[in-house]
């Protein structure tokens, strides 16, 4: 038995449905933005096993670039949430209506 | 063989990891348990011969980023007391049925159109060397638009840190602002009962594409 791109790209669908599944689930927003960090992680090993499968690496490249926008989303993101803290105290998406939401 | 094992160690560690982030109340425990998966993920980028993409994943995603998650977690404080009611009934059920759905989907979809070439082609082993001459020649462009984007965010980084949650919070008045929020919950309870109606179609939609 051998393990196959295809292994790697249905464990990626795994990982991407339970951070799928948390962001809709949890409602503090640090594990939300952490669910998100999952998705993009699964998406990123279907993208290196896609690249291997074909033997090309532009995979490696794409997964390059998803990490640095991932770098920034996170720096963004996170003073998003320090800045919101600073303000309402409290981490937790619900108590964030203030736009009607 | 032994890549099967270690397929199916890590693979088991990933999805537990990521199991753990989900339903872990300690946001402690959740960013552990996204570490795991980050780790497990690199592996699975060694198995694939993406040697220096792994090596970043670690550098940058289990050392950066991570770091950066648990320094935040401990700045806003460790917050367990995550509201229990919930604003859209039914919304447990509703996100797991939605998952196994997506899951099917994805996996169903998948086994069309996934690369089914037996075996590793073995060509395309991701070196330092290999990585950055492809880097550096045909994604050029995109390489020099991430050094934008990546100074976009330092600046609004520091612009929030700076002038974002500013004493301006003090004109608008803390009375003010909760007799809004009654009004709001108000309005909210209305919009809920619509918007889980119109999950529910959409749930049942999927099921019938599917």
């Amino acid at each position: 038995m051998e393990v196959t791109g295809g292994w790697y790209m249905a464990l990626g669908a795994v990982l991407f449905t339970i951070g799928a599944a948390g962001l809709l689930l949890r409602r503090n927003a640090l594990v939300m933005f952490m669910s998100i960090e999952l998705m993009l992680n699964a998406v990123n090993l279907s993208f290196v096993a896609a690249g291997n499968e074909l033997g090309v690496l532009d995979g490696q490249l794409a997964v390059l670039f998803v990490m640095v926008v991932a770098a920034a989303e996170v720096t963004v993101g996170l003073a998003i949430i320090v800045t919101v803290f600073r303000r309402r105290a409290t981490a937790s998406v619900d108590e964030l209506s203030g736009m009607g939401g | 063989m032994t890549e099967v094992a270690v397929f199916a160690v890590f693979a088991v560690a990933a999805v537990a990891g990521a199991v753990t982030l989900v339903v872990a109340r300690n946001p402690v425990h959740s960013a552990v348990g996204l570490l795991v998966t980050m780790f497990s993920v690199a592996v699975f980028y060694v198995l694939n011969g993406a040697h220096f993409v792994a090596v970043v994943q670690v550098l940058i995603y289990a050392g950066a980023v991570m770091t950066l998650f648990l320094f935040v977690i401990m700045l806003i404080g460790v917050d367990t007391s995550e509201p229990r009611e919930e604003r859209i009934p039914f919304q447990r059920p509703i996100v797991l049925v939605l998952g196994a759905v997506l899951l099917a989907l994805v996996l169903v979809a998948g086994r069309a159109v996934w690369v089914i070439r037996g075996g590793h082609s073995g060509t395309a082993v991701g070196t330092i060397e290999e990585v950055s001459a492809r880097l550096f020649g045909t994604w050029m462009l995109p390489f020099l638009s991430t050094m934008l984007l990546l100074t976009i965010a330092a600046v609004g980084t520091v612009a929030l840190a700076r002038y974002a949650g500013r004493p301006r919070s003090v004109e608008f008045g803390d009375d003010d602002r909760k007799d809004g929020d009654d009004d709001r919950k108000d309005g909210d309870d209305d919009r809920n009962t619509v918007g889980e109606d119109a999950v529910g179609e959409h749930a049942v939609d999927e099921e019938a594409e599917g």
